[in-house]
Formats: structure tokens, C-alpha cells, sequence
């Protein structure tokens, strides 16, 4: 019934974009906010399908060690799950690296579970009839800070590095179209199309709303996705090739994106189009 | 407020935006172009067959990217240089082509993603950035509206072969535009370059409407 409901909610979407024709932009700008709006309770959210899940994911025993991953540690000690997220990316001694959820993730599996993450790896984003360890995990653990603040702590010198990485690959131009992130995420109130496209270059409003609504269910995937996803999704529009997945890149992108939403709140999983 | 202070305002407005700036540039010498790309390859280790030059940036895309898209004067001009002598006009003259398929280009924004196939059509996209036809309300702001485009600009021959010019190569225009060299990345076809063209500057198009 929940899918159900969506379908007929994205169709109205639709609908509502064929109708700009004939309205003035600020009009359709308004139905698209509305849209937003209706998509946006909590209780018709089918990623908390994704929460439940990777919950009992967690204290799963698993691997060659049969254990659960209740002893990883995700930065606030191991087994602790409650705020963790808020505060990812962050240097690990333990692997000697920054990490996102997801590398840290696939490192406990490794360490101490002594799974083969090949599979996991191959099922990363979720499909029709594919269901994805690493979207439910995420999901689960992300929850975990829903209503608390982003802050990273962006202290040892690895996490400096690797916010001047990700600055660096913002600013960077590649590929058939010479586009870089910045090209569509560094002015106030462009839009592509009629989506409008937040200012990513620096600490603010747009940032905070940006990376506090990750992980979301994208109605129009009907899928629950993290960051991870969305970056893979603006390099596949940038003409680049597939990024690795858990890659450092990735990784220092999402430390610099994140120290621009220090002070935002997270309100997660969220849903959107 | 008298004129004197409005000046000593904007004097101090543009002192803080130079103290930002600055501060912004020390930030990103914070990290050796070696280790960004030591980063960079371990991202894209294996890139499909053909795609490891969209990793590798040329000689503008790396000046562009460590200036922010501001270039010093000798940059500029390098980059004028260097790109202006990449445009290819076609052979018999004739820049212009069927706006009615050039109004295709400007609508379709797939081809060439590593979720397209090879075969998929390539379009320029060009009102994810740009307002064209008044009649289409669905377009971006990245870039200058070009609505009328070709009657503001009395429809003179010259000012066509610019555009198919600026369309073929933007930054033999304007150095570090954010707009993508389309003719010389081989994204589009010369044909489909003149078709655009066409769209912009052909009387009978909606653009000119």
C-alpha cells in the first residue's frame, strides 16, 4: 500500500511537470515545494524498512569468526552506535586512515568478522529483487544520530588532508563535458532545469539541508540510498567513470561536504524524489 | 548614509573579500597535487575500456581547476591560444543546419554516462543551463539566457559562425567557462553543432519567437 501510495505521488509529480508548461516558473517552483512537503512524513517512508533491517544486520553473527559487528567500533567506542554517524568521516588509528561509514563498515566485516566482502560489495546499491547489506546498515546507523548535529571533529592531520583532498576533487574538471562539482554546487540560487541546486563551496544553509536529508528513500528509484550512491550518481552525469565504491575520493568529498553542514541537523533516513 | 561612508563601506567590504580569498587559497595549498592524485587513481582504479582519459585532466582543465576558474593573464591567453586552434569549421562554410533537430540537441541531457549504452543518442543539453525558447519554461540559469538570440543580434552571418565558434569550443571564448567544449571533447557531431547553431540563429526558430 505504502509503494502504492508513492507511485501515485510520483505520477502526480509528473503530471505537475507537464502542467509548467503553462504556468509561470515560480508557480511550478511552489508545486514542486508542495510535492516536497507531501513526501516528507516519516510514517509513509519505506527506508525505515532499510532501519529495521539493518538492525538486526547488525547483531547478526556473521563471517568466518561468526561474530556479530556489535565490537566495531564506528569513532565513539566499540559497539556504540547512538551519534556515531554524526561524527563520520573521521581518522581511525586502528586502519591509520579516514573513513566513511561504509569503509569503516567493510573494515569490521574484514577484521572482525572475517567475511568475504566480495558479495556485499557486488549487492552495494540495492535493485528490484536485490536487497543491500551496506543501504540497510547505513540506514540503521544513520538513524542513530537522527535529531543531532553534525560534527565531525576534522582534528588529526589525515582528517585535514583529506578536507583538502576533497576541496581539491570539488574544484577539479574532467571528462567529455569539463565539468567538476563545482560547475553546478558553487553559486547561490542556480538551478539545472527546474531543480534547484544548493551552494556546496561553503558552509551554510544549503549544506546542512543537503547532507542532513542522507540517506533517503528516492522515490524515484524506489530505493533507500546513501551518499555513496549520489556521489556515484554525479560523476555518471559528469561523464566520469564508475568511482570505486568506498573509495578515498569518495570519502574526501564527504569530509568536505560535511564540514560545510557543521551545525546542521540530521533528520534521517528522509525521503525525496 | 553620506557618500564618503558608502565608499569607506564598500572599501571595507572588498578588503574582507580580499582577506577571504586569500585565506581560501592558503587553505587549498594545503595538500600536494601528487597526493590528489595518488587519491584520484585509487577512485578510479580500473576505469572501463577508453574512459581513462576522462580521469586524466589536459593541460586547461588542470589550470582551470588549481585557479578556480580564474586564470592570470598569461594563463588566459595560453588557453585562448590553445583552443581557438582546435576549432574545426565545416568545410564548405555553412554553419548552419535544421534547427528543428537542433531543438532535439538542446532537449536531450543523456549520452555518453557509463549508464548509457555506446549507441545512445548524445545530446548537448542546453537548457539544463540556458533559457532558450520563451515557450519552454523548463530550463536552467547556470549559464545567460539566449532567448532571441539570433534577432537580437540581426541575424549577421558572423555573429553565427561565433556561436557555432563558442558551442565548438567555449574557451577559445571566454578561458575556464563552464560551459563544455563540445566540438573538441567529440561530444557532439559537427552536424549537430551546425544544428544547434541553426536553432539559435534560424528566423524561423522558437528560439527567435
Amino acid at each position: 500500500m505504502r509503494v502504492l501510495k508513492l507511485t501515485f505521488l510520483a505520477a502526480g509529480l509528473m503530471l505537475g511537470g507537464l502542467g509548467a508548461q503553462a504556468q509561470p516558473a515560480d508557480q511550478t517552483e511552489k508545486e514542486i515545494e508542495k510535492y516536497r512537503e507531501m513526501i516528507a512524513d516519516p510514517m509513509a517512508n519505506p527506508a525505515f524498512l532499510n532501519v529495521d533491517r539493518g538492525e538486526a544486520l547488525w547483531a547478526q553473527k556473521r563471517g568466518e569468526k561468526n561474530v556479530s559487528l556489535e565490537s566495531c567500533d564506528l569513532g565513539e567506542g566499540p559497539g556504540k552506535v547512538d551519534g556515531a554517524y554524526a561524527k563520520l568521516p573521521r581518522y581511525f588509528k586502528d586502519a591509520d586512515k579516514v573513513m566513511d561509514l561504509e569503509q569503516r563498515l567493510l573494515w569490521c566485516m574484514e577484521k572482525i568478522q572475517g567475511l568475504d566482502t566480495k558479495d556485499v560489495i557486488k549487492r552495494r546499491f540495492s535493485a528490484p529483487g536485490v536487497i543491500s547489506d551496506m543501504e540497510d546498515l547505513v540506514a540503521y546507523i544513520a538513524n542513530k544520530s537522527s535529531g543531532m548535529k553534525f560534527a565531525m571533529p576534522l582534528e588529526h592531520a589525515k582528517e585535514k588532508e583529506m578536507f583538502a583532498a576533497g576541496e581539491a576533487l570539488f574544484y577539479r574538471r574532467s571528462a567529455v563535458m569539463d565539468f567538476s562539482c563545482a560547475t553546478c554546487h558553487s553559486e547561490d540560487g542556480k538551478r539545472i532545469r527546474l531543480q534547484g541546486l544548493p551552494n556546496l563551496g561553503k558552509p551554510g544553509k544549503p549544506a546542512q539541508e543537503t547532507m542532513g536529508s542522507w540517506p533517503t528513500y528516492r522515490v524515484s528509484q524506489s530505493q533507500m540510498r546513501t551518499m555513496q550512491h549520489r556521489l556515484w550518481d554525479c560523476y555518471r552525469q559528469m561523464r566520469m567513470p564508475i568511482p570505486d565504491y568506498a573509495s578515498d575520493g569518495i570519502t574526501a568529498l564527504t569530509v568536505y561536504l560535511t564540514k560545510h553542514a557543521e551545525g546542521g541537523e540530521l533528520l534521517v533516513p528522509s525521503i525525496k524524489r | 548614509m553620506s557618500i564618503t561612508m558608502k565608499a569607506l563601506v564598500l572599501a571595507a567590504a572588498g578588503a574582507a573579500c580580499l582577506a577571504a580569498s586569500a585565506s581560501m587559497a592558503q587553505q587549498a595549498a594545503k595538500i600536494a597535487p601528487e597526493r590528489v592524485n595518488e587519491i584520484v587513481k585509487d577512485t578510479w582504479k580500473n576505469p572501463a575500456e577508453g574512459w581513462q582519459s576522462r580521469v586524466d585532466q589536459d593541460e586547461t582543465q588542470k589550470v582551470c581547476s588549481e585557479t578556480r576558474n580564474q586564470p592570470n593573464a598569461q594563463q588566459s591567453s595560453a588557453i585562448l591560444a590553445r583552443e581557438k586552434a582546435t576549432i574545426v569549421f565545416p568545410a564548405d562554410g555553412k554553419v548552419m543546419g535544421d534547427w528543428k533537430k537542433g531543438e532535439r540537441v538542446a532537449n536531450t541531457g543523456t549520452g555518453g554516462q557509463f549508464s548509457d549504452r555506446p549507441d545512445t543518442y548524445r545530446g548537448g543539453n542546453c537548457y539544463a543551463c540556458h533559457q532558450m525558447a520563451a515557450k519552454e519554461l523548463s530550463y536552467g540559469t547556470l549559464g545567460p539566457s539566449l532567448l532571441e538570440y539570433g534577432k537580437i543580434r540581426k541575424f549577421k552571418p558572423e555573429e553565427a559562425k561565433e556561436a557555432y565558434a563558442k558551442i565548438y569550443n567555449a574557451q577559445a571564448v571566454q578561458p575556464c567557462s563552464n560551459m563544455p567544449r563540445f566540438g573538441h571533447n567529440k561530444f557532439l557531431s559537427e552536424e549537430q553543432i551546425k544544428d544547434v547553431t541553426a536553432y539559435l540563429f534560424d528566423p524561423e526558430s522558437p528560439v527567435n519567437k
